[in-house]
């Protein structure tokens, strides 16, 4: 299962790193999302993919789940979609007010 | 010990920015209690001070869950000094911005981002625990996101976007690397990871994740990694980039040595030495582009870039006397950097360019600013009786010590090339021909010249009084050499 996990998240932060990688403002962002869903799907692998019960004291299993990756992913997922979200309405103003969403043309010192 | 003082920083700021959302247009209100939050960061600091000195480091587990469990917050001497010189630069330049920043930016919530952005790098330097740290950074780019576009002037927009982008591939890799951490250590408190890494020992994997920590610390400190850095220091208004060249930078350079005193600290000639090769190859890039632009901003970012150099040469060295070094120059860059950028701020204002080429003989008419900036350059470069100087020896003897002659030269040079690209200012921008009356000037100094003598009266007493901060800078060198006193703080005589 861990295997089947490591191939996932390799393929999430190719894909990420692939759409990082292009011009438009857009396929940034979402390579930006891409890679933080791969992000945390490692978080999660790397506790160990353990199977039992919730941990829960009441409970009377033998195995329980590691619970602090979840709420680390939790805490990240917040963090990643208020950034993200700030990220896309100011890429939105910065094409509006610049009139293009090409970060080729972002990098000159012209208008300073 | 429990002590509930260690809260206070974090939660002062975010409570003072909560209350100031509600009372949107009550600019007074907003200075003050900005002003009065920052004042009651810096008290509770002082006081705590005192109290680590009479009794060591102070913890607090919040929620009153066990160390290893729950979240701790750590104050010891090196953290809690970084925290008062916070506030106490953070409060100069806040006075700053009530006559610069303009009533736009206030009315679109200057004061309680800037709050906001306290209370994470507040956190940063308090936490004990290594996804909070995490969690702290976040807190604070978040806001810095919104204070470096804030006014929305096109160069604002463009270098915004290129500071959120490498900021958030940072954060990736922060989590990967804690990720990779969990997964062998299976903790995240920071002192229990150095027992446990000093259990399994700095293999290969681990010394792996040591490095992927330093490329996330460096892309913040601006170390090595710099490239996005000179842009997006020089797009928001003096005021902003003054608080961000003094703290943001300095967050990313106590990580790194947070990080590389109590955790990784078992294979210094692999990831020490490292630490110091970047380090000398940042202040060389540094040097070069100081000495190249002639533009005030450009020139001011790259002397930000020098001071981090320098800072992480006298870590790298990793002996008590380079050590000192480090906490000292620290300190006196984090108030060098903010007076510097407020004075290039103030020149800007009054001639309305940044270019060296366009403006001459400013002394004539404003004399203080001249003769401050003067101050301020040879206390950058380093020269007695000023505060860069006692930093400078330090970190020249460690690295000597350690044997990193070239660390130390290449120190040395580049203060010269400070001094060098210092002076140019000075000499272009206030001696000379006026070329301008006090009529055609674009801005007045009114309400700008009392926080930037604040700092610069700062930098003499912290010059001259070095002498009477060496106990608590030798409290705080002892807690970074020995990470058992750290350790044995938090655990507070629990075994783990």
């Amino acid at each position: 299962m861990e295997t089947c996990m490591s191939i996932v998240i390799g393929i999430l932060f190719a894909i990420g790193t692939y759409l990082i990688l292009s011009k438009t403002l857009l396929r940034i962002i979402l390579g930006t999302s891409i890679i933080g869903h791969g992000v945390n799907l490692l978080l999660l692998t790397m506790g160990g993919l353990k199977k039992g019960g919730p941990p829960l004291l009441s409970l009377n299993t033998l195995t329980f789940t590691d619970p602090l990756p979840q709420a680390l992913i939790l805490t990240a997922i917040v963090i990643n979609f208020a950034t993200t979200a700030l990220f896309l309405v100011l890429s939105y103003r910065a094409y509006k007010v610049l009139g293009t969403d090409d970060v080729e043309q972002l990098r000159g010192y012209n208008d300073e | 010990m429990m002590n509930n003082l260690i809260i206070l920083p974090i939660i002062i700021p975010i409570i003072a920015g909560m209350l100031m959302v509600i009372g949107r247009n009550m600019l007074i209100f907003h200075r003050l209690l900005s002003l009065v939050a920052n004042i009651s960061v810096g008290l509770v600091s002082v006081l705590l001070i005192e109290q680590i000195r009479v009794d060591e480091i102070q913890v607090l587990n919040l929620g009153g869950w066990q160390a290893p469990f729950g979240i701790t917050l750590v104050a010891d001497m090196f953290a809690v000094m970084l925290v008062l010189v916070t506030a106490i630069v953070t409060s100069c330049c806040l006075c700053y911005a009530f006559s610069s920043i303009g009533i736009e930016r206030e009315r679109h919530y200057f004061y309680p981002l800037v709050l906001f952005m306290i209370a994470g790098v507040n956190g940063a330097f308090l936490t004990g625990d290594i996804f909070n740290l995490f969690v702290c950074f976040e807190v604070m780019l978040v806001a810095s996101y919104v204070l470096i576009s804030l006014g929305g002037t096109r160069i604002q927009l463009r270098e915004s976007i290129k500071y959120i982008l490498i900021n958030m591939i940072s954060s990736f890799f922060f989590l990967a690397a804690i990720a990779f951490l969990y997964g062998m250590t299976g903790t995240l408190n920071m002192a229990h990871l150095s027992i446990l890494v000093a259990e399994i020992g700095e293999g290969g994997l681990m010394t792996a994740v040591a490095f992927l920590f330093l490329i996330v610390f460096s892309l913040k400190a601006g170390l090595l990694l710099f490239y996005w850095l000179p842009g997006s220091y020089s797009a928001p208004p003096p005021a902003i980039a003054a608080i961000f060249a003094a703290l943001l930078t300095k967050v990313g350079v106590y990580a790194i040595i947070r990080v590389f005193s109590l955790i990784f600290y078992h294979e210094p000639s692999v990831t020490h030495q490292f630490i110091g090769i970047l380090a000398a190859i940042t202040m060389v890039l540094g040097a070069m582009g100081a000495i190249a632009y002639g533009d005030i901003k450009r020139i001011l970012t790259y002397n930000v870039l020098i001071g981090i150099g320098f800072i992480l040469a006298g870590f790298a060295s990793f002996s008590p006397a380079g050590m000192s070094g480090t906490v000292y120059y620290l300190i006196h860059d984090m108030i060098t950097k903010a007076l510097l950028f407020l004075l290039g701020g103030t020149i800007i204002y009054l001639t309305g360019t940044g270019k060296l080429k366009e403006m001459s003989g400013l002394i004539r008419l404003h004399p203080q600013l001249g003769w401050m900036f003067f101050i301020a350059a040879l206390s950058l470069a380093g020269l007695p009786p000023l505060s860069g100087f006692i930093g400078k020896i330090f970190i020249t003897r460690g690295t000597f010590h350690a044997g990193y002659f070239w660390l130390g030269g290449i120190g040395l040079l580049s203060s010269l090339m400070v001094l060098y690209s210092m002076l140019k200012i000075f000499m272009n921008v206030f001696w000379g021909y006026t070329n301008f009356t006090e009529e055609t000037e674009k801005g007045t100094t009114k309400g700008l010249l009392l926080p930037i003598g604040m700092l610069t009266a700062l930098t003499f007493t912290l010059g001259l009084g070095a002498e009477g901060i060496h106990e608590y800078v030798d409290m705080a060198v002892m807690g970074l050499m020995d990470p058992s006193l750290y350790i044995d703080a938090v655990r507070g005589g629990n075994p783990w």
